[in-house]
């Protein structure tokens, strides 16, 4: 075995694993800061068997967005694999082993280019001089070709299999040679999914599929008022429905577990539960909106502040104001939160589908006493993330019961309970306030955005990439008794549908056509004015829209990818309809354009469903929507057509899993505005 | 294959038979699934979907809200799609059941090859149900339209947001014969 020293050693490992091979290992970063005195492991592996399969373990966490196939695509173009030999594996969870491996923020291909390149490239290197030692060759008549090395002077051949063992004993390259990207055969091509045949015939394994020998299957009941605990309870007829098995008590509720899901439904149903319901009982939307609107009188926080907006308001020509509220809105992922747990003495195993492996793996740690390094976690296929699977608040409760009855557990949300204890996207109240010069130009502009206790989330992406001179934004972080977090786009995906809304109020006011005055505005911002202009030729800005239809634009940045859209939208009878958005992207040089446009459109319909479905509204603490009949979902029917332009740009690598979702909600809102004159100033739309 | 489901049954609970529960509630149904005869004791009103998953181990027909809702638990009762999750087990008693495992022999419906041409899943849940509803649909109507495809699969929920996928892939299927 060959162990890397000093520098080299922060990245790669390999190792001849006995005769099955080549085993490289490489670190990979963390979206989140990295832990500076973790003992270096390597994090991903690469493995060429003898039969020429290429394994690559990837350690962020497939969820629908496509990195099993565009992290394994990255090592496999420099490696210069034949792809159909390669395969993808999820890792488990394993405290430094991989670096970090949460998988959020648009961020599981930017962080890693680079790294997975150079591990493409350091194997391939090392099966090179395997091969050229092999033929007693120079280095540099040999040349690797779709999993195999070739010996240019003579056309001998040795694939990768053949070549994995002695290649593991090769020195390291220290530089190895990286392709010339007009070389790629994989990056930058349309590349379908590795995982897509498993989706297609009930074979992946998500979460709830998992079957454990032994197992029992629960269902939890919580308090419906969130902080709330049980004062008491009646297991008694629970206790009497066919299949349940036990009923407990736990921190988190009552768990009913039973034979099989339908009997710890029933006699989940069966159970008579008092609650204390804490202080968060007399809470409600109402009264929160009010509690809102009172603090928004004062000023809060500041934010950020260039020029001197006091000054500038009192020379403004026209002053244009405007209050923006936006609800609750729920992940409603469509697999339900789920997670299996086996407790075997001084072991545990947690199989869960899971954005944060490590969290989940400490945090089952945490409740049962054990060091981290006693409890293996296995992700799973994971049916929906955008968020609300970076939290293990369902992994800590499926320890708790599956320890409290000793078998192993699967716990597994209802829809309902899904719905009611979620970590939503925050509620938020915009006041906004500019000040335009003779021309409509804006000299100013403030806003006050006041929300529930996240900065993050509340005032992230608030601050307008327009050019004016004097601005302010401030904030004032109110306890709603609402667990709120990530949501799919995070800050951006709330505040742009704040900015761009206002802005296009401000282009109105001005009597200026909205894409013109953004441009005027974004001359310093040349990837914002490329998305703009590039999105609205493709529309057809300048053309008149089709008959009863008008157009709305909107443009934001999010993870470093600028994305511009334009919606076309008509009104019957008060009920709007999106038929079409376009959109242009400048994510940077990208890795699978295939997965890229399906992201957008995936982006965009979760960022049309919050303009025009369902919110979510607490009255006596508790949510009011439990169930797809309450709170809707954007459908097929509902779908418009999503065009996409991929712009061809040489920014840095910007994330793609959230940015086409911010600007779908406020295009949607400015078209509404252009065809009927009524600002939507509050979602979701409801036009009278 | 029928004594292989109920054997499988009572190796997979029959740890628990030594706890006392009231079976006096529970009664056997029959009925055929993907080809095999299939024998299960549990309570009538118990929904296919929990005997699918949680009794006969057939876990590709997914769960998702309970209420016919969101047809991720879509499968054919007698060739027609239902939802499992609001489908007593006792309503199926002498039908054929078909799920997402046995629709084709090698996972090459029309539909699903459409799937995998036009790399339709994103997390894939829902995308059993909709490949269910999708063959149902093109059995009944060979050349749909795009209502036609609004109209059938509008009952369904995807939150990655395949929509237009699935309406180019129903498209293709169509034209690629549309039966397996």
């Amino acid at each position: 075995m060959t162990t890397m020293t000093l520098d080299r050693r922060d990245f790669l490992r390999v190792s001849a694993a006995g005769t099955s091979g080549f085993l490289l290992g490489f670190y990979l970063p963390s979206s989140a800061a990295e832990p500076t005195n973790a003992p270096f492991e390597p994090n991903a592996w690469l493995r060429i068997a003898p039969d020429g399969i290429v394994t690559i373990t990837v350690a962020k966490q497939e969820m629908g967005q496509g990195v099993l196939t565009s992290l394994s695509m990255i090592v496999a173009d420099e490696l210069e694999a034949d792809w159909s030999k390669v395969r993808a594996v999820q890792a488990d969870a394993h405290p430094n082993k991989y670096g970090g491996q949460g998988t959020g923020g648009s961020s599981s291909v930017r962080t890693s280019y680079e790294k997975l390149r150079n591990a493409g490239a350091t194997a391939r290197g090392m099966l090179i001089a395997a091969a050229a030692a092999a033929w007693n060759a120079p280095v540099a008549d040999c040349r690797a070709e779709q999993g195999s090395v070739i010996n240019v002077r003579n056309g001998k051949k040795l694939g990768y299999g053949e070549l994995a063992s002695a290649a593991a004993s090769m020195p390291v390259p220290e530089k190895p040679a990286f392709k010339d990207p007009k070389d790629f055969h994989l990056i930058g091509k349309r590349v379908k999914k590795l995982d897509t045949p498993s989706k297609i015939d009930g074979s992946a394994v998500y979460g709830i599929d998992i079957r454990v020998p032994g197992m029992v299957f629960a269902s939890l009941v919580r308090c419906p008022v969130f902080g709330g605990k049980v004062a008491t309870f009646d297991a008694a007829g629970a206790k009497s429905v066919d299949g349940v098995l036990d009923v407990v008590q736990t921190e988190d509720g009552v768990a009913v577990v039973a034979k099989h899901t339908w009997a710890a439904l029933r006699g989940r149903d069966a159970l008579k539960i008092t609650w204390d319901e804490g202080a968060n009982a007399g809470r409600s939307s109402d009264a929160t909106w009010k509690e809102f609107a009172a603090k928004a009188q004062e000023l809060g926080t500041v934010d950020r502040t260039v020029g001197d907006p006091s000054a500038a308001f009192a020379t403004a020509k026209r002053v244009v104001e405007a209050v923006y509220k936006a609800p609750l809105v729920a992940h409603a992922t469509m697999e339900p939160m789920n997670c299996t747990v086996r407790i075997d003495g001084e072991t545990c195993e947690v199989w869960v589908p899971t954005q944060v492996p490590q969290r989940a793996q400490s945090e089952a740690a945490k409740v049962l006493g054990l060091p981290v390094e006693s409890v293996t976690v296995h992700v799973t296929h994971i049916g929906g993330g955008f968020g609300r699977r970076l939290n293990a608040d369902y992994v800590v409760e499926t320890v708790r019961i599956a320890k409290a009855v000793s078998k192993p557990v699967q716990l597994l949300w209802t829809r309902e309970d899904d719905m009611t204890h979620d970590f939503y996207r925050p509620n938020a109240y915009g006041v906004f306030k500019a000040g335009l010069d003779g021309t409509g130009a804006p000299t100013v502009w403030t806003h006050r955005a006041v929300g529930p206790n996240s900065k993050g989330l509340v005032v992230s992406g608030s601050f307008p990439p327009y050019q004016i001179p004097n601005v302010t934004v401030d904030y004032h972080l109110i306890d709603t008794g609402v667990p709120i977090g990530a949501w799919r786009s995070v800050g951006p995906g709330l505040n742009a549908w704040l900015v761009e809304s206002f802005i296009d109020e401000l282009a109105h006011a001005a009597g200026k056509d909205p894409l013109d005055y953004r441009l005027s505005l974004l001359k310093h911002q040349p990837r914002f004015t490329r998305a703009l202009t590039t999105a609205a030729e493709k529309a057809g800005w300048r053309k008149p829209a089709p008959q009863g239809v008008a157009r709305g634009i909107a443009v934001a940045e999010d993870f470093g990818t600028v994305v511009a859209e334009v919606a076309e939208v008509s009104v019957v009878r008060g009920e709007v309809k999106v038929h079409r958005v376009v959109a242009a992207v400048d994510c940077g040089p990208y890795v699978n354009p295939d997965t890229i446009e399906a992201q957008v459109e995936g982006a965009i319909v979760y960022g049309l469903t919050v303009a025009l479905k369902g919110e979510i509204t607490v009255a006596g603490g508790r949510v009011e929507q439990a169930n797809f009949d309450a709170y809707p979902m954007m459908r097929i029917d509902d779908m418009p057509k999503v065009e996409i332009v991929l712009i061809e740009s040489d920014a840095p690598m910007g994330g793609i899993g959230e940015p086409g979702l911010p600007p779908a909600a406020p295009a949607v809102c400015n078209a509404i505005f252009a065809l009927t004159g009524t600002r939507v100033r509050q979602l979701p739309i409801r036009l009278a | 294959m029928g004594l292989f489901f109920h054997l499988q049954f009572i190796l997979h609970f029959g740890n628990f038979r030594q706890t006392s529960y009231d079976e006096v509630h529970m009664a056997s149904f029959r009925f055929t699934v993907n080809g095999t005869p299939a024998t299960v004791d549990v309570a009538p009103d118990m929904p296919l979907l929990w005997v699918l998953r949680d009794v006969l181990g057939l876990t590709g027909t997914k769960y998702g809200c309970g209420i016919a809702q969101c047809g991720a638990c879509t499968v054919h009762l007698d060739g027609e799609p239902v939802r499992s999750c609001s489908t007593a087990v006792e309503s199926c008693n002498g039908k054929t059941v078909t799920t997402i495992e046995g629709l084709s022999d090698h996972h090459d419906h029309p539909i699903q090859k459409a799937w995998i041409e036009l790399d339709v899943p994103q997390c894939g849940y829902c995308q059993s149900g909709m490949i269910m509803t999708a063959s149902a649909l093109l059995k009944e109507k060979p050349k749909p339209t795009d209502s036609d495809i609004d109209d059938t699969l509008g009952g369904h929920i995807c939150r990655c947001g395949t929509y237009q996928r699935i309406r180019a892939a129903v498209h293709v299927a169509s034209k690629n014969g549309g039966r397996p």
